[in-house]
């Protein structure tokens, strides 16, 4: 899909171990695949369906995510920060598309 | 039309309305956002409602505590998203004069101020022009590109990235000289009850604020918040799109989006809320 | 239009005295749902805090969290909604803690459930009902 755009907010330095709070936000219609146009047909469903967070390619968060969540998902969770690095962040969406931002955190 | 007027009819719907919840108290709470744009959310009314709202209260005072939180950070504010998407237009060459807004404009920044006293008598044409006439004006006139839909989605992105820009200043805009005619009209149609339901704006903003109509918390009805985030159409609603629905819902055939109707009541209702705040884009139900 | 003043008036009336939905009753399918999850396993209580508002204003866009301290992976559950699979949370080894905030879109007013799996492998679970309203022009 054309005109995705992931926004996050990442603290931009960190004390080592500390914890920080991530929050991400993406426009995407979420379409849930049960509305019905003005014709009665059933709109597809089209939706991020996974969204996962790694800090230098380990694990933060991974989401299944799953209709009844709502248009322009936001997520809101905690990281660990053992060192300076890159969070990565991938919404998957239904049609194939993979939507990425990375932030990049110091460590003082 | 309607035949007749059975009495009992105003009296029952008036009743049902006030049947709701019992009045419910604005939230006593303060709105800064970002950690530093204090909103003014109550103020003194402005003299010309001549004592009909004891002081005027925005509506971010008539939303529960979680919808009123998602306004406090741009982050949190899926606004946000429709605003980045106008910066990036904004600075996009369109049309045959091979020109952006920001050839002319600059930064957005530029415009603070703007929105605050909109809608606004044009100098060079003497109408009264609300902020989508000034955008499609610049658009033909000087950009050489297609106008945009009043209610578009770029037009109402675009709207927002304007009025984000003014927030924190007070919504201000003129009642007299030339523009006594259209706040007259506004004013007129503000007051009128309309459709089947014979409503008027009055009936739940100016008499009802505060009370719950089934579950809907009635605000003073100000429009310094739009284009609003509504939750429920998880995207950006303009003034005129708002207007055109209260009106449908009184089972009315409401004024078209960009009608003058609608503009001269935009330029009322902006007097109304005078000294608020803008918001725009605010969250709201 | 076949709607007479009256019989609007008689609709009014009935709707006045409710102000919000009866709840929506739970599809069976989460209970399934559910077990899917936990293998069949027993549920305890205790240690899992769900957050949700009492009353949404709008059931487009519910804001919702949940925090387990010690879970592997929260699974969240709408009752009421058409399929009941809100989404599901694993925590990786660098989530500082076990926890989530989100929003959900809510068919009308019901039980939001939450389940977590402990690293332990048991499983603990907390509900709230949210109401959602509906208002009072167009909704």
């Amino acid at each position: 899909m054309a005109d995705v755009k992931p926004r996050v907010r990442v603290p931009k330095t960190a004390s080592a171990g500390e914890a920080i709070t991530i929050k991400t936000l993406i426009n995407h219609q979420m379409e849930s695949g049960v509305r019905k146009d003005k014709d009665g047909n059933l709109i597809p469903r089209q939706i991020i369906n996974r969204f996962v967070c790694t800090f230098n390619g380990e694990t933060v968060l991974d989401v299944a995510v799953e209709p009844a969540v709502s248009t322009n998902p936001y997520f809101e969770f905690q990281a660990l920060v053992p060192e300076t690095g890159e969070f990565t962040f991938q919404w998957f969406d239904d049609d194939g598309s993979i939507y990425e931002t990375t932030a990049a955190i110091e460590v003082s | 039309m309607t035949k007749e007027l059975p009495i009992g009819g105003i009296a029952a719907i008036t009743a049902i309305a006030l049947a709701g919840l019992a009045m419910a108290e604005p939230e006593d709470d303060t709105l800064v956002v970002n950690e530093e744009i204090e909103m003014v959310t109550r103020t003194a009314a402005p003299d010309h409602l001549e004592g009909a709202l004891p002081e005027i209260i925005s509506g971010w005072h008539f939303r529960t505590s979680e919808t009123r939180d998602i306004q406090r950070d741009d982050f949190d504010n899926p606004a946000s998203l429709f605003v980045e998407q106008a910066v990036e237009v904004w600075n996009t060459v369109d049309g045959s004069a091979s020109e952006s807004c920001s050839s002319c404009h600059d930064d957005p920044q530029s415009l603070r101020g703007f929105w605050a006293s909109q809608p606004k008598i044009n100098e060079e044409t003497g109408e009264l022009w609300a902020a989508e006439q000034y955008v499609n004006n610049c658009r033909e006139n000087r950009m050489g590109a297609d106008a945009w839909g009043w209610n578009s989605q770029t037009m109402r992105n675009m709207t927002a990235l304007i009025a984000s820009v003014s927030r924190g200043l007070p919504m201000s805009v003129p009642t007299d000289g030339d523009y006594a005619e259209h706040w007259e009209n506004g004013k007129e149609i503000y007051y009128t009850r309309y459709g089947q339901l014979e409503l008027a704006c009055s009936n739940c903003h100016e008499d009802n604020w505060g009370n719950n109509i089934r579950a809907d918390h009635l605000s003073q009805g100000h429009i310094n918040g739009f284009p609003t985030y509504r939750l429920k159409d998880a995207n950006l609603v303009s003034r005129h799109n708002r207007f055109k629905g209260c009106i449908r819902d009184t089972r009315a055939e409401p004024y078209a989006i960009g009608s003058q109707e609608f503009i001269d009541l935009e330029l009322y209702l902006a007097s109304r809320g005078n000294g608020l705040s803008v918001e725009g884009p605010a969250v709201r139900n | 239009m076949e709607l007479t003043r009256r019989g609007f008036m008689a609709l009014g009336a009935g709707a006045a005295a409710l102000v919000l939905l009866p709840i929506r009753p739970a599809h069976a399918s989460v209970e399934d749902a559910i077990a899917e999850f936990t293998g069949g396993a027993e549920i305890g209580e205790g240690g899992i805090t769900l957050t949700t508002p009492e009353i949404a204003e709008n059931g487009n866009t519910v804001p919702v969290s949940v925090d387990a301290p010690g879970a592997v992976a929260i699974v969240m559950f709408a009752a009421g909604n058409p399929s009941p699979d809100v989404g599901t949370f694993t925590f990786g080894p660098l989530a500082a803690s076990q926890s989530a905030s989100t929003r959900i879109r809510l068919a009308g007013t019901q039980e939001v459930i939450a389940v977590a799996k402990m690293a332990d492998g048991s499983f603990v679970r907390a509900a709230n009902t949210v109401k959602v309203t509906i208002g009072g022009c167009g909704g």
